[in-house]
């Protein structure tokens, strides 16, 4: 029994060693692995391995139309596909100078907006998951439900709609449209506050995501961190206000941003986005404006030779577009500047030093989406 | 900074650069020795402040590898597009500017992997999506795929 005692103990605070997160892990959020190497509990290096469900959208679209294009792009990030699908849609529009009719865009602004509700939603619930808040999974879920029988109805498909295509809708909006999304943004209105009432102020959240993952704005714009999680930090980076499409520039909103740059803050920012986009909506629903749901557009779209950049600001961040044509009816290159994959990269620098369950919250603070990354 | 005097700029750094007409973003394309130096001083120099990699792209025009870089200025506001080619396809190699702008080192390992252009420098130069053993490049032109997954 003596000589057990005596027995040398390696200190696990000396050795490093690694551990696997994922590819199937809750906090993940799909099949993302993150070999961390750690410290006892302290994490000192997060190594991100991608690629378990990249399926070549690039390469893909190097063989399709740029009608078929658009379904593609829905699997990108599928919680904002309406968001994607806007950018291939400008995209094409832009290069072939079409002007799309007004009721297009404003319907297409209130619909991205609605979609950036329900991706945020379903940040919300999950990162409230993450950090062992069940309930929040729970309430957030019940409201995006909402937001899915609106698109259901009106596009006739809960999450992977393709609604747009260039020049204008697949069709008209459905005649309840106007009147679901404003009772939706009654109900909402109503319900967010008891959002703020579980997470926003409880103790217990703000100790472990204050002071956690705090990111400069310097860093932010050299990792190229955009959409709210850059705006935590300071960094005015929102596409639909410094390059306006669609009718935001007809809308008067707020960019959100904050100084703190922690994990605190970007759940802020996220959660007043949401409460700017409702009053986006609240601004558009009733003016929108008689007229075709789409412009005449030819069935075989070909973009003249040359290179084209379209961004959007999607629930995530930037996306951006790149193409290059040839002149024929498929593109030459498409290269899709996904805001997931570029956010993914700053995770091992905020990381480091903080411990292992704050990678957990710091993870679900940048709102990653893996087959955004992947693509 | 307007355009005129951008290009004014560039051509003082890189004289052999060449503007190409009647593009988005003021487009050039840099020969691939001069290129580091020059994103080096787009970064570093007070009034062009390129802080913001945006896009970083791998090319295949069909002759000829390449990288498309998109850069930006968050606080002045301009925007540039710079290209580099090779018509190496054995060993196409460029500097990296993953040191400049963070955002790159992912972007650069991406296009290693689905085109073979290395950077010279870089931090992790592995894999990003396939696997390490994965024979050839997929994104290129003249990739043909045993198994007949991507041709549709």
């Amino acid at each position: 029994m003596k000589e057990i005692i005596n027995l040398p103990v390696h200190s696990i605070e000396e050795e490093e060693y690694h551990i696997n997160m994922g590819p199937q892990h809750p906090s993940t959020h799909g099949v993302l692995r993150l070999v961390v190497t750690l410290q006892g509990e302290t994490v000192k290096k997060v190594q991100p391995h991608c690629g378990y469900i990249h399926r070549g959208i690039e390469k893909m679209c190097e063989k399709d139309t740029y009608q078929q294009i658009i379904h593609l792009t829905d699997r990108m990030d599928y919680l904002s596909a309406h968001i994607n699908n806007h950018a291939v849609c400008l995209l094409v529009e832009g290069a072939l100078e079409v002007e799309v009719p007004e009721r297009v865009k404003y319907i297409r602004t209130i619909i991205d907006e609605l979609n950036r509700i329900a991706s945020h939603q379903l940040w919300w619930c999950s990162f409230g998951m993450d950090l062992g808040g069940l309930t929040c999974f729970f309430y957030g879920l019940r409201d995006r439900e909402h937001i899915l029988d609106i698109f259901e109805e009106s596009f006739g498909s809960r999450l992977l709609h393709s609604y747009y295509t260039p020049g204008g809708l697949m069709q008209d909006i459905h005649p309840n449209f106007q009147k679901r999304t404003k009772d939706f943004i009654k109900y909402f209105r109503k319900k967010i506050k008891d959002y703020d009432k579980l997470l926003s102020g409880n103790v217990i959240f703000e100790n472990r995501s204050q002071g956690i993952g705090v990111m400069s704005k310097e860093d932010a714009i050299n990792y190229g961190v955009s959409g709210p999680s850059g705006r935590a930090s300071g960094w005015s980076c929102d596409i639909r206000k410094k390059y306006p499409y669609g009718v935001y520039d007809k809308a008067e909103f707020n960019e959100i941003l904050r100084t703190d740059g922690d994990t605190y803050g970007r759940y802020m920012v996220r959660m007043d986005e949401m409460r700017e986009s409702m009053k986006i909506i609240e601004q558009l629903i009733d003016n929108i404006p008689e007229g075709d749901y789409t412009a005449k557009m030819k069935p075989i779209i070909k973009l003249p030779a040359g290179e084209y950049y379209q961004r959007v600001e999607s629930a995530r961040g930037e996306l951006g577009i790149y193409c290059i044509s040839d002149g024929n009816k498929t593109p030459v290159r498409m290269k899709f500047r996904t805001p997931s994959f570029v956010n993914l990269g700053v995770l091992d620098k905020l990381s480091r030093d903080m411990k292992i369950a704050d990678l957990v919250a710091i993870g679900a603070s940048l709102d990653l989406v893996i087959p955004d990354i992947d693509r | 900074m307007e355009a005129e005097k951008l290009k004014g700029k560039i051509l003082e750094i890189v004289p052999e650069a060449q503007q190409e007409e009647n593009k988005q973003f003021p487009t050039f394309l840099i020969p691939s020795g001069k290129f580091k130096h020059l994103a080096t001083l787009l970064k570093e120099e007070k009034e062009l402040d390129f802080d913001y990699l945006f896009c970083l792209t791998g090319v295949d025009w069909g002759t000829e590898l390449g990288v498309v870089y998109h850069l930006t200025s968050t606080s002045l506001n301009h925007t540039v597009e710079l290209k580099v080619k090779t018509e190496n396809r054995e060993t196409p190699e460029f500097d990296t500017v993953a040191d400049l702008w963070k955002t790159a080192e992912f972007f650069e390992r991406e296009v290693w992997d689905l085109f073979g252009i290395r950077f010279a420098g870089h931090p992790d130069m592995r894999r990003i999506f396939l696997e390490e053993d994965w024979v050839g490049f997929p994104m290129r032109k003249d990739y043909t795929d045993e198994v007949n997954i991507v041709e549709l």
